[in-house]
């Protein structure tokens, strides 16, 4: 365990730098995932004959294997990092549309009606009213999604190294050094569960009418989220 | 060069069809993964939250706990168990059970929680013991929700016990790891889809059985 933090030359980065790395290969397609979920979510709700094609597609789109999915990729994009992140922001997109569209359509009639009475156009009263009360549940939604992207990161190591973190299983492997693999299984579990608590953060926040503490409530939409 | 073109040639190839490395075989190794991860995910993951969502105690503790295990990367898990442990089955099925247990454990706590108190009052009411509130009560009530919960756990399973391949097992991942060494597209995608299709036919399954077992009471609510 004195080696600990000894990471091999041929990874190019320090303990620090991997950590970067992996941080921007899982959060950017998270990010490209939420951008692309709102529209979609919000499709969804105007048009309700078109969520269950949507679940559909998605479902059949999330249970094609990561590593598949990179290795197909490289035919297109080649043994980079966005082979790894075109999969994660697709898994996003999965796992954030129906947290979105459970949210949007959990916000009561009332107030919707309230604020058209009120003089809010469509596009206020989405921003203003719809998305506020979804956060929780997006919220629950990004944390699914976030925590599961820090994990697969590390699968980016099957395809020429573009694993992040990831790599150190490599290096561990074939340098036989089994510190290398805790390293990266301790460190990647840290990010996430850091990652996470930094997302719980938010959503106190952004819902300061909610209690805070609750875990109940937290969960319950996340449940409902996956 | 399209993937439906890799499909196509893939399953028509009569090599793939027979023998240890033939599609049955594959199939049957991947089923059995799952089914025992799944199986061991349930044994682990349905009574602590029937149990706790019945009492209503330890919801926090359980999000930490689901919180934790969802946050252990299972690609980093399997290589580190292979290099601790050695090779085999139990490299394998740590960490689809790792993966598993959480979305059982925090949907059947929730849905245990979600059952309306008035017909559990009134069971109670009518001097019925505390098991039998909780098997011939809530759980036919929470089944919906439950199964959705095994639901999400077994899709993820098909599709990640595909990792078997890495660390020298069999399943339908073999196609996907052999494909990429051999530089075979079209066994990477071949494999990709039987696992997609296998998620499918799940999804169809969980259907069924949610036909079969939801009370048609429950079923219209």
């Amino acid at each position: 365990m004195n080696r600990f933090f000894d990471i091999p030359s041929d990874l190019q980065h320090s303990w620090l730098g991997l950590i970067g790395l992996h941080l921007r290969e899982a959060l950017l397609p998270v990010l490209g995932g939420l951008l692309l979920a709102l529209p979609l979510a919000q499709l969804c709700v105007r048009l309700r004959w078109l969520y269950p094609p949507v679940l559909w597609v998605t479902t059949v789109l999330y249970a094609i294997p990561s590593l598949a999915f990179f290795v197909v990729l490289i035919d297109y994009t080649g043994q980079t990092e966005l082979t790894v992140m075109i999969p994660l922001t697709v898994y996003s997109l999965v796992v954030l549309v129906p947290a979105i569209v459970d949210g949007v359509r959990s916000v009561p009639q009332e107030t919707l009606a309230a604020a058209t009475a009120m003089g809010f156009g469509p596009v206020r009263r989405y921003v203003q009213v719809q998305l506020p009360i979804a956060v929780p549940a997006i919220i629950a939604g990004l944390r699914v999604a976030t925590v599961s992207s820090i994990s697969l990161v590390s699968v980016g190591m099957l395809i020429g190294n573009q694993g992040a973190l990831g790599n150190l299983l490599h290096d561990a492997q074939i340098y036989n050094r089994p510190e290398l693999a805790w390293n990266s299984v301790l460190t990647t579990a840290a990010l996430a569960v850091l990652v996470d608590a930094l997302l719980v953060g938010v959503r106190v926040l952004l819902t300061p009418w909610m209690p805070s503490g609750s875990g109940a409530t937290r969960t319950r939409k996340e449940a409902t989220a996956r | 060069m399209n993937v439906l073109h890799f499909v196509t040639s893939f399953f028509t190839d009569g090599a793939h069809w027979s023998g240890y490395d033939g599609i049955p075989t594959r199939l049957l190794e991947h089923l059995t993964y799952s089914l025992e991860a799944l199986g061991l995910a349930a044994l682990i993951g349905l009574p602590v939250g029937l149990v706790t969502g019945h009492y209503g105690k330890g919801g926090n503790a359980l999000t930490l706990l689901a919180t934790a295990a969802r946050a252990l990367p299972t690609f980093g898990l399997l290589v580190l168990i292979v290099m601790v442990a050695g090779f085999g089955m139990l490299p394998v099925m740590i960490p689809l059970v790792v993966l598993a247990v959480p979305p059982i454990l925090v949907t059947t706590y929730e849905a245990m929680r979600s059952v309306e108190p008035s017909p559990v009052d009134a069971a109670r009411g009518m001097g019925m013991r505390e098991s039998d509130i909780l098997l011939r009560v809530e759980l036919p009530v929470a089944l919906p929700l439950i199964l959705g919960g095994l639901r999400s756990a077994a899709i993820q399973i098909i599709s990640t016990a595909t990792i078997a391949a890495y660390v020298s097992l069999g399943g339908l991942g073999r196609y996907i790891v052999d494909g990429l060494y051999q530089h075979n597209y079209e066994k990477v995608v071949g494999g990709a889809t039987l696992v997609a299709a296998l998620a499918l036919a799940t999804l169809a399954v969980f259907w069924a059985a949610a036909r079969a077992a939801v009370s048609p009471g429950v079923r219209q609510t």
